[in-house]
């Protein structure tokens, strides 16, 4: 087993400031950055605050950026870097900070609440659900998200203007809203609610440029954009752009 | 008086997995303020890495499949340890709790037909298991979260304020349940990030913060799993039970050593996986007991007509209880017939196509190309044994989950004890989670309702005061003692050490006593971890206070596991390795003592179960009951 | 978390560098050569713009019998040279003295304008919106597609409902390229070879475009009810996860094919003959 020194940058501080820190810290073969991080905790900073809980990719907790890269910490190899290479690892930089590596993700969960809730068809009892697995499988991609909220930290609407956050609902929730609009037996509409146009007139669908960063750091590898973004865009020109629907839509208006 | 920073609640779960999740929407259905408390973000607890599936006899796949079948399994699985009546409850619960959760928008694997699909799973007689994938704990746990939501924006629309009745405190970390009398009173705590204390009183508090993996080295769980749940209820006068089985999960990944224990789910072998050693031998043909010989296949061609066509063919003994198959695989690799990094070859790629494995087990895929540099698709993964669950836990009412003696006090999901007996099944954790989870959440909002407001248990400022002294000491720790402070991170390496060296998969006598004095020392030791820094978001705090919990608990274990000489599901002792049927109805029941003894400070009594129903019994072979139950409690 | 406020005015305090986020100085920590796939989409579109506007305006040397430029067919202006057979419909009257490729460009630029991969190209590489992956864009402000004229983002559809009609006629161009000069039927030449080539290009990508993918089925909310539509929705996904691999091929096709077209038209190259 092959074992070397590696030059890491960590940055430590708090919402008074703080700055990259530099330690020295030994790697073994096969592991990844969380590892070095525990091992700077064991060794050599006890009270260096970081969040993880599975090691294994399936929680989301251990996002943070390496190498300016928004990642895992627990599924970055430390194969990926050369042994000479300096490795800085930081906190997630859309959000604000709470100390080191722990930033406060508070955004994502408010905005989890403004999305409508699944609802449910009337008049089928639990136990009667019957659904075909060609019609939940798109659904089920967008439900294998972890929430580590990488993709609402690479997303640039909100990274780069602070002042989007409030109309902005990011990829992850815009995903959430697209996966209920494509449940088989979502009755949303029945109940009176579109998602389609509430995508874009609630939650700031319009805002995404389909720049595809959240499709490239999701750990999950879900097509964020391809599979999500883009239909429920294209949803919602079926609801207001397309002429023949708008047309449509002004005769049955007329008709009382 | 300390300050802290106060709530009122009605019903307080500690806990935001599956059970504790369900225990509060349950709690808040019946109209109750309810607050859930849990050390990480909501969302991320533990039981987001279940990964094969939710047991309940749906009979979606297989239409003879009903829950007397399911009662059964799980009592042969737990060697007829477990508490009868819960695993009746669990098994005639389950299908009704999977259900709901698709009206709450869960979205299961289908069958042809459209239903839930169900898959195979060790120990289960029919394909059982409601999956997703093999990242069905995420569902769950996602649909148990996004119906709190659901809640909460329902009381929004009522009364202008989404937390009004049902508030989740993430990032806390409970470390007193607090009692007026006999009688529970609420939560102390501190605040993850910010270091500060809060107490929340509350006359019902449901305990469902999971089990205690991390204080052995070779382990699937998460950080999470430092048994605060079972040492809260200790220090509140509420006895464990069963502490000493713990389930060694046969499958882990062993190399590369940095993500030695990380699970590597079962399905793989319900799906069609053989483990073979390094001879190239299926060796499991060579370890099926006595109790099990008639349900399995004995030749390779019989095993492998099972997966097409389970009617007429006995069941690869791949598919064995958990408990055999890790046996089995340490005999193999001490046997000196183990792979290149201390495991067995677990091996799809023969029987699955590279799309299918890809289909069926794409987190299995994912996980050993990022993390092994292992293609599943085309080579055998290297496994071996892996802590991975604790039978063991609060002695709860079987329908009430009311823990015994303190009032108040519920408990329910992995903490609870009695359910799995000596072994739990596969997929039966979850189904396990959400009918006591809810049982739980229903049975402390009945309490908390019941009581008037003359009724309600005060919060006495001396217990604040002393919980407070308690949470602070790491800071101290410096200061007064005279030795110099402990590095609660080598203490906790050292519990790890001590418990998988000698209290892991295989027990003996000399090497448990040698380990309680080993959990002595480091008790002595662990009161001076001392920590640097300030309160906010200091994890090398939280784990000196985290080494209280997992001392008492791996006491426990260390404890109960050298009183019980026999072997049974998760307890295999070397120097007794027979099962013995007159432990059977045996619980031992563990407390914290009054005063230390040489063997520490747990206390330790023998208790009867109460004797299984009649009904219950006539469900299986009078010849098989005679393997586990004594004559007289056969002819009884 | 931080709602409704102004964007900073100072370029100090926005976006990463905003207050209560981790202080880092740096816009961006990233350490490889992260500016390469923005400058090289800039380069690629960039020629591309250059090469089709000289060509656009040219109107010259873009038939040679049978083969027509893709520029410019169909030939709409009364100006257009005679083409035996070919695309030209002189619905313009005398008075278009310009090129006739102006009259139907603007259908393939609108449909390639926006499209969701090209959109996607030009906001990273010409308007560094964002330039790559958490690093930080230069703008004040930004309000994506949310207003006029990014709003206009929406009517891709309408494109590519023209872009079928289109790329039908180019296919008849193709046809047609199986013709000899003197027009019989039954010739092969290198010419023929690129347009065949190109009008595959011009279909997949057409096809693989996410408002054809949403138009065949994925607007539907059950499948299994639509077994024929599900059945076509699968194959333009498949396509469509090469969407921007097929718009570059194509784009580069359509560029080769005029260019072809234009060397031989202007007796620079002599088509060679297959048969
Ligand atoms: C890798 C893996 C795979 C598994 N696969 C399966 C499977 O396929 N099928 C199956 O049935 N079972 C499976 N299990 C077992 C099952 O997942 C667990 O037993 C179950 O999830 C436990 O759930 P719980 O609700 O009891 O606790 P958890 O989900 O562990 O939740 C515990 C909660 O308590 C909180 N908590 C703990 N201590 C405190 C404290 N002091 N203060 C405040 N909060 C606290 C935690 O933050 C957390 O929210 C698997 C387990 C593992 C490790
Ligand atoms: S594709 Fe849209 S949501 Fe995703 S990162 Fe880009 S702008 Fe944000
Ligand atoms: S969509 Fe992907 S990147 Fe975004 S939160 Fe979910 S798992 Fe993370
Ligand atoms: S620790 Fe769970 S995803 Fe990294
Ligand atoms: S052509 Fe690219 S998306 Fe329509």
């Amino acid at each position: 087993m092959s074992t070397y020194t590696a030059h890491f940058k960590v940055w430590r501080g708090d919402t008074e400031g703080g700055g990259l820190q530099d330690f020295d810290v030994e790697v073994n073969d096969g592991e990844v950055v969380l590892d070095i991080i525990h091992r700077l905790q064991a060794t050599q900073a006890h009270d260096l605050a970081v969040r993880w809980n599975c090691k294994a990719g399936k929680c989301g907790s251990c996002s943070a950026e390496v190498n300016g890269r928004p990642r895992l910490l627990c599924m970055t190899r430390m194969s990926l870097f050369g042994e000479d290479e300096v490795i800085t690892v930081t906190p997630m930089r859309a959000f604000p900070i709470v100390r080191d590596l722990v930033t406060d993700v508070s955004f994502n969960y408010a905005k989890a609440r403004e999305v409508p809730s699944f609802v449910p068809p009337a008049g089928l009892a639990p136990g009667e659900y019957r659904m075909a697995q060609e019609d939940v499988a798109r659904s089920q991609e967008f439900r294998k998200c972890i929430e580590c909220f990488l993709c609402q930290d690479t997303c640039h609407v909100v990274r780069d203007h602070e002042e989007n956050k409030a109309a902005f609902a990011g990829p992850r929730f815009l995903m959430r809203i697209a996966e209920l609009d494509m449940h088989p037996l979502d009755a949303a509409q029945e109940a009176g609610l579109d998602r389609k146009s509430s995508a874009q007139d609630d939650h700031g669908l319009g805002y995404c440029n389909i720049t595809k960063c959240c499709t490239e750091v999701c750990p999950e590898q879900i097509k964020i954009t391809d599979n999500a973004l883009i239909p429920l865009k294209e949803r919602a020109v079926d609801r207001k752009y397309d002429p023949l629907v708008w047309l449509g839509n002004v005769i049955r208006r007329r008709t009382p | 008086m300390t300050q802290v920073e106060r709530h009122t609640y009605d019903v307080v779960v500690i806990g935001a997995g599956g059970a504790g999740l369900r225990a509060a929407i349950e709690a808040r259905e019946q109209g109750l303020r309810t607050a859930v408390i849990c050390k990480s973000l909501f969302g991320k607890a533990h039981t987001v890495m279940a990964e094969g599936g939710i047991a309940a006899s749906m009979g979606n796949a297989n239409s003879s499949d009903n829950w007397q079948v399911h009662f059964r399994d799980t009592m042969r699985g737990g060697k007829f340890l477990n508490q009868w009546r819960m695993a009746e409850l669990h098994a005639r619960e389950a299908p009704d709790r999977v259900w709901e959760l698709e009206t709450w928008g869960a979205l299961f694997d289908r069958t042809k037909d459209g239903r839930i699909s169900q898959r195979n799973f060790g120990g289960h007689e029919y394909p059982r298991l409601a999956h997703v994938g093999d990242r069905t704990g995420l569902e769950l746990i996602r649909t148990l979260q996004q119906k709190i939501v659901s809640l909460q924006q329902e009381d929004f629309k009522e009364l202008g304020d989404y937390e009004a009745r049902l508030k989740v405190f993430q990032e806390c970390t409970v470390t007193r349940v607090l009692k007026d009398g006999p009688k529970v009173s609420g939560v102390f705590g501190y605040v993850r990030e910010s270091g500060r204390f809060f107490v929340i009183e509350a006359p019902a508090v449901v305990l469902a913060t999971g089990g205690i993996g991390k204080s052995f080295k070779v382990t699937s769980n998460s950080w999470e799993y430092t048994g605060d749940g079972h040492a809260l209820a200790l220090l509140a006068g509420a006895p464990l039970i069963n502490m000493e089985f713990v389930q060694f999960h046969p499958t882990g990944m062993v190399w590369p050593p940095s993500v030695k224990g990380i699970l590597v789910t079962e399905s793989v072998r319900g799906d069609g996986g053989v483990l073979r050693n390094s001879d190239g031998k299926r060796f499991m043909f060579d370890y099926i007991p006595d109790v099990f010989k008639e349900k399995y296949a004995q030749s390779e061609d019989e095993a492998d007509g099972w997966y097409a066509d389970p009617e007429h063919h006995r069941r690869p003994p791949e598919l064995l209880p958990r408990d055999e198959v890790a046996r089995a695989i340490n005999s193999e690799v001490k046997a000196g017939r183990g792979s290149p990094h201390g495991g067995v070859f677990l091996d799809v790629s023969t029987r699955l196509s590279a799309e299918e494995i890809k289909r069926r087990l794409p987190s299995m895929h994912h996980q050993f190309m990022e993390l092994a540099d292992v293609d599943i698709t085309a080579e055998p993964m290297e496994v071996g044994p892996t802590c991975h669950y604790v039978m063991g836990g609060v002695d709860v009412d079987p329908d009430s989950a009311a823990a015994t003696g303190v009032p108040g006090l519920y408990a329910a999901g992995e903490v609870a004890g009695g359910m799995h007996g000596s072994n739990r099944l596969g997929g039966n954790s979850l189904s396990d989670l959400l009918v006591f989870g809810r049982r739980a959440g229903l049975h402390a909002a009945q309490y908390a309702a019941g009581l008037g407001a003359a009724d309600r248990p005060l919060v006495a400022d001396e217990q604040i005061d002393a919980a407070a002294a308690e949470a602070l000491r790491p800071f101290s720790a410096e200061g007064g003692d005279p030795a110099a402070p402990e590095n609660p991170y080598t203490l906790h390496q050292e519990l790890q050490q001590t418990m998988n060296d000698l209290v892991g998969i295989i027990r003996r006598a000399d090497e448990m006593r040698e380990a309680l004095t080993r959990l002595a020392a480091l008790r002595l030791r662990a009161r001076r971890a001392g920590v640097e820094g300030h309160r906010q978001f200091n994890p090398g705090w939280h784990l000196a206070l985290d080494l209280r919990n997992m001392l008492l608990v791996s006491e426990c274990v260390a404890r109960a596991a050298l009183e019980r000489t026999e072997s049974r599901g998760g307890h295999t002792r070397d120097d007794h390795p027979e099962m013995d049927r007159r432990w059977r109805k045996v619980n031992l029941v563990l407390g914290i003592a009054e005063a230390e003894d040489d063997l520490g400070q747990v206390s330790l009594v023998r208790r009867d179960m109460p004797p299984i129903r009649g009904d219950l019994l006539t469900l299986f072979e009078k010849d098989e009951l005679l393997k586990y139950l004594t004559d007289d409690e056969v002819d009884a | 978390m931080a709602t409704g406020t102004e964007p900073h005015t100072d370029a100090a305090r926005r976006g990463v560098l905003t207050t209560g986020r981790a202080a880092i100085a740096a816009r961006h920590l990233r350490t490889d050569r992260w500016w390469v796939p923005p400058l090289v989409t800039a380069l690629g579109l960039g020629a591309f713009v250059v090469y089709s506007t000289w060509r656009a305006f040219a109107n010259s040397n873009y038939y040679s019998e049978p083969y027509v430029s893709p520029f410019y067919s169909p030939c709409l202006g009364a100006n257009c040279v005679d083409m035996p057979l070919g695309a030209r419909w002189p619905l313009f009257g005398e008075w278009w003295g310009l090129s006739p490729a102006l009259l139907v460009l603007i259908f393939p630029l609108g449909f390639r304008l926006t499209c969701y991969y090209y959109r996607k190209a030009y906001y990273r590489g010409f308007w560094a919106s964002p330039p790559a992956c958490a690093v930080a864009e230069p703008h004040a402000t930004y309000t994506g597609e949310t207003r006029f004229p990014l709003i206009l983002q929406n009517i891709h559809r309408y494109f590519f409902y023209f872009a079928i009609p289109v790329a039908g006629i180019l296919t008849y161009d193709v046809v047609l390229a199986f013709r000899d000069t003197h027009g019989h039927w039954g010739h092969a030449g290198l010419g023929t070879l690129i347009l065949l080539i190109n009008i595959v290009l011009i279909w997949a990508y057409t096809f693989s475009c996410h408002s054809c993918r949403h138009i065949v089925g994925g607007r539907l909310k059950h499948f299994s009810k639509h077994p024929v539509r599900y059945r076509l929705w699968s194959w333009v996904g498949k396509l469509n996860a090469r969407h921007m691999l097929l718009a570059w091929a194509s784009l580069i096709s359509v560029a080769v094919a005029d260019f072809y077209v234009f060397l031989v038209a202007s007796g620079a190259f002599d088509d060679p003959r297959f048969f």
